[in-house]
């Protein structure tokens, strides 16, 4: 093709999308379009896997059997959802076991936010609380976004995460109203997850590399920045229900913005973890590439299982 | 109170607890994140099981307990699981073992405890048998595919099952509570499950070109609350909140 | 790595008796069976299906996208084909 011919169809392809078009994975896309979208579904599907980590962590400590149900049906869900994320990237010509290698070598990233300890039980409810609720903020506006498989992963993902938020904000609630020992308990945890939850919505817009090119794509609908004034404005309300103080001297309702303002965020810190040296990075990375070396006999001997049945059955046919 | 019924109860539910929790330590480690999803979905059926038969034990025990306190706050000899479900997840071949093993006791069981006098029993089991039957279709399933998979994985889970083995024969063993309840038309009588088990085992195990182990040394002391080294271990976990924090609601 | 990877299925679940089996994304899976029984836990577990469809993704023979216009616009013209090319007076109901 020439350059010429490749501009018409990127011009085509570019028009499409902004019509609202989805884009299927057959279709002709700029290879830039294909990598791009391989890097965010793929870092979401990790996300969603290194993500079972933290919470995984207190399933056998659940206080109560309710609870324990619950948490192992969320981190069930977490896995689930990795799954639709990385069958959706798969359809772009990739394969699972590449996005593994490059998750276990660090070539892939993740949410920064599984690499912080889960240290009590108030853990499970301000991480169900403020990153799912973070997360939803972020993906609802993937439903829409204009690769039909990362669309509709969003739109199954959504659809779950949605009980994800309410039963970690049910947790919190019930401890803060318990005793003063179990409201402490939530207190500090708010304390530990309020900035890292921040952080979450990625770098400020001025570094923030990809935004432009993702909102013609509609991979983002609206800038850090926005996503996370949004995030602030929608939790600090519930956290006064909970009868919590959100850890920021500097937060203040602004009449003139209709938002609260609120203080500098540690990017020093958000740049230590994405760069692997967080408080959990290497046991994460431990954990996943742990399960998938133990794993590798299990899987070789179901190849091998299904391969001979197939040879029997072929044997039997003739 | 019923005290029969209500060891009956927990020497049932004990066993689907602390299975339960051996799977839960799993989630987030399987060999495939399909096979994560599958342990997870049998971890979340034996508890949702387990929570009926603990507020049936609450009724019944009428001293203010809940369900989470009879799950969480016994002391260890009051236990009255098999030795079987709390062995480690030593890996996916022990893990499948075990559930394999249990899973066929377990099917049998429910199959005859449906036809318990005691109706809240005899419900439970027909909620739960359709659960159970899927268990052991996985669970068989998987028996053959790691047996007859590849070499490394024969020799992994034949040491899986002939470690096992020794557990097997306490399934079938009648506590003072059972007798007492089999009499009364309400529990199970265990022992006429016995030859009829290890023929179904056999036949599976044949299938996956594992070969039965021979050993005539078998465990026991778990029905009676005397447990292997483990168990303390998985208590010291399930219990750690409600040790730690008493008297509160979560 | 392993020899072989688990080969990519796709589901197709059916919602309840009276619907069409519908796509409901992929899933790795070493033999059908299994590709089954996943499928049971990964898209099923809310309830969502009575019926479901595995099939191995290599089995399926798609249309290419660069021959929609041959493939499909031929039909866009053919108006004939609907019910509302066809003038009847109103008084005709019920047809």
């Amino acid at each position: 093709m020439s350059e010429e011919q490749i501009k018409n169809l990127e011009e085509q392809f570019e028009a499409r999308i902004a019509r609202d078009e989805k884009i299927e994975p057959k279709d002709w896309m700029p290879e830039k379009y294909r990598q791009t979208h391989i890097r965010q579904i793929s870092q979401h599907a990790h996300s969603e896997i290194v993500g079972m980590l933290p919470e995984g962590n207190w399933i056998t400590r659940a206080p109560s059997l309710r609870r324990k149900v619950a948490l192992l049906a969320k981190v069930q869900d977490e896995a689930g959802h990795g799954l639709y994320l990385y069958s959706a990237c798969e359809t772009l010509g990739i394969s699972r076991d590449v996005l593994y290698e490059q998750l276990h070598s660090g070539k892939a990233k993740y949410s920064s936010i599984f690499n912080y300890p889960t240290v009590t039980w108030a853990d499970m409810g301000a991480i169900g609380w403020l990153v799912d609720g973070a997360a939803i903020i972020n993906q609802v506006p993937l439903c829409s976004t204009s690769f039909g498989p990362y669309a509709r992963a969003m739109v199954r993902v959504c659809k779950e995460e949605s009980f994800h938020q309410r039963q970690g904000y049910e947790i919190m609630l019930k401890l803060c109203n318990g005793t003063p020992e179990q409201k402490e308990m939530a207190q500090d945890a708010l304390n530990r997850w309020w900035w890292p939850s921040l952080m979450m919505l990625g770098p400020t817009d001025d570094a923030s590399v990809h935004t432009e090119q993702s909102m013609k794509w509609k991979l983002k609908r609206k800038t850090n920045d926005e996503l996370r004034q949004q995030f602030i404005d929608q939790t600090v309300p519930q956290a006064d229900i909970l009868g919590l103080t959100i850890p920021d001297p500097d937060l203040k309702w602004n009449e003139e913005r209709g938002s609260y303002d609120f203080g500098e965020i540690d990017w020093d810190e958000f740049w230590q973890v994405v760069k692997g040296h967080g408080p959990c990075n290497k046991e994460r990375m431990k954990a996943r590439v742990g399960a998938w070396e133990r794993g590798e006999w299990v899987r070789d001997a179901a190849m091998a299982y299904a391969e001979k049945q197939q040879e029997r059955k072929e044997k039997q046919a003739v | 109170m019923k005290e029969n019924l209500y060891q009956y109860i927990l020497g049932i539910a004990d066993n689907s607890l602390i299975l339960g929790q051996r799977l839960g330590e799993l989630c987030g480690h399987g060999p495939s994140l399909e096979t994560d999803i599958a342990c997870t979905n049998i971890s979340l059926d034996l508890l949702g099981q387990v929570r009926n038969y603990y507020q049936y034990a609450a009724k019944i025990a009428n001293d203010g307990r809940t369900e989470d306190d009879i799950a969480m706050l016994r002391n260890e000899r009051e236990y009255l699981n098999v030795l079987l479900v709390e062995q480690p997840n030593t890996d996916f071949g022990y893990i499948i073992a075990r559930q394999f093993l249990f899973d066929v006791y377990h099917l049998m069981f429910l199959n005859e405890l449906q036809k318990s006098n005691d109706l809240t029993l005899s419900a439970i089991a027909t909620k739960s048998i359709k659960e159970v039957s899927y268990h052991q279709r996985f669970s068989s399933d998987w028996i053959k595919r790691l047996g007859d998979g590849t070499e490394e994985s024969r020799s992994r889970i034949q040491s899986a099952i002939d470690e096992l083995w020794t557990y097997t024969d306490e399934l079938f063993h009648l506590t003072e509570a059972d007798e007492v309840m089999v009499s009364e038309g309400i529990g199970v009588d265990v022992t006429k499950l016995k030859e009829h088990y290890y023929k179904k085992v056999n036949d599976i195990l044949e299938e996956a070109t594992i070969q039965v182990p021979e050993s005539k040394y078998f465990q026991k002391g778990g029905k009676k609350g005397i447990h292997t080294e483990h168990m303390g271990y998985i208590l010291t976990d399930l219990q750690y909140m409600q040790r730690t924090y008493p008297n509160m609601e979560w | 790595m392993g020899t072989k990877n688990w080969p990519l299925w796709e589901i197709f679940v059916r919602s309840k008796n009276g619907l069409e089996h519908r796509h409901f994304g992929s899933l790795h899976a070493a033999d059908a069976e299994m590709a089954l029984e996943n499928a049971r836990d990964v898209y099923t577990r809310r309830n969502e299906g009575v019926s479901i469809w595995v099939v191995e993704s290599k089995n399926i023979t798609a249309s290419n996208p660069e021959h929609n216009g041959e493939m499909f616009e031929p039909a866009q013209d053919k108006v004939y084909r609907h019910p509302t090319f066809y003038d009847l007076p109103d008084d005709v109901k019920h047809m």
